[in-house]
């Protein structure tokens, strides 16, 4: 199992959540993913990368720190993003019964693996 | 943005708000311009649906060599602004898309939503016309026809 994998199942195993990728958060691709049926991977690394693109410029121009992790809360769930190095972001779909304060400590040590 | 055909305004208009895309142009594949947005020039599309359509003549030919299905996309990354071109079934026949775009946005998000176009364009293409023949010595006259709508001169 490569280091990235491991990354999306260790992310993956976390209650709730229902699959998690590594996009390039520049241009918005999918690394690799592990997702479950219904989830669009795609549009997910390109909405969430492109998200986290502007949230780190926004950061920098406002002369702060890159954001490291953004929660997307919606009504039926939530998009966690963590940025790791080399301009990839680890993203994880959550259903609304998500523990996701496991989540966001997994996803941080995580993100620090990419890259 | 300006299209020849009414149906293709609405979903070229998502496509265009959602992907923040500088330059569009939608084709057949023999390089007839169906519309365009951010050209500023009649000279511009003629020649970038000229090239448009070589490019998609000579990678279909590179995938029939291979042996592959049709390539759905090509992808030019540039540092200042990159180019997609790709192709898709429509009613009307073999369609190109080739979309100029910078760093505001990314190539997943413009393939996103140039797909999305695309099923767009299928659910609003009318069904009860048919697609009158291409002839040669009508090219001419259809050409200047068709700048004419999507300049408005």
């Amino acid at each position: 199992m490569t280091e990235v994998q491991a990354v999306l199942e260790r992310v993956t195993r976390v209650a709730g959540v229902r699959g998690a990728l590594v996009a390039s958060a520049g241009d918005g691709l999918v690394v690799a993913e592990q997702l479950m049926d219904g989830v669009d991977g795609r549009a997910a690394a390109a909405l969430a990368g492109s998200l986290v693109s502007r949230l780190v410029r926004t950061a920098g121009a406002a002369g702060r720190r890159i954001p490291e992790f953004v929660q997307l809360r919606a009504e039926r769930g939530s998009i966690l993003a963590a940025p790791g190095g080399a301009d990839l972001v680890l993203v994880a779909v959550a259903g609304p019964d998500a523990n996701v304060g496991l989540a966001r400590l997994e996803m941080l040590d995580a993100a620090s693996r990419l890259g | 943005m300006r299209a020849l055909e009414p149906w293709v305004e609405g979903p070229l208009q998502t496509f265009l708000d959602e992907s923040s895309a500088r330059l569009t142009l939608l084709m057949t594949s023999s390089g007839q311009v169906v519309a365009q947005h951010g050209f500023n020039r009649s000279l511009d599309v003629m020649t970038a649906a000229a090239l448009g359509a070589g490019i998609g003549a000579s990678t279909e030919e590179l995938a029939r060599l291979m042996g592959s299905p049709k390539f759905e996309a090509l992808v030019h990354h540039g540092a200042r602004q990159s180019c997609m071109l790709a192709g898709f079934s429509t009613s009307r026949g073999r369609w190109l898309g080739l979309v100029v775009f910078g760093p505001e946005t990314s190539v997943g998000i413009v393939q996103l939503f140039f797909d999305q176009m695309v099923q767009q364009l299928a659910a609003a293409a009318p069904r009860d016309q048919a697609v009158a023949p291409k002839l040669p010595e009508n090219f001419e006259h259809e050409l200047d026809a068709s700048l004419k709508a999507l300049f408005g001169r």
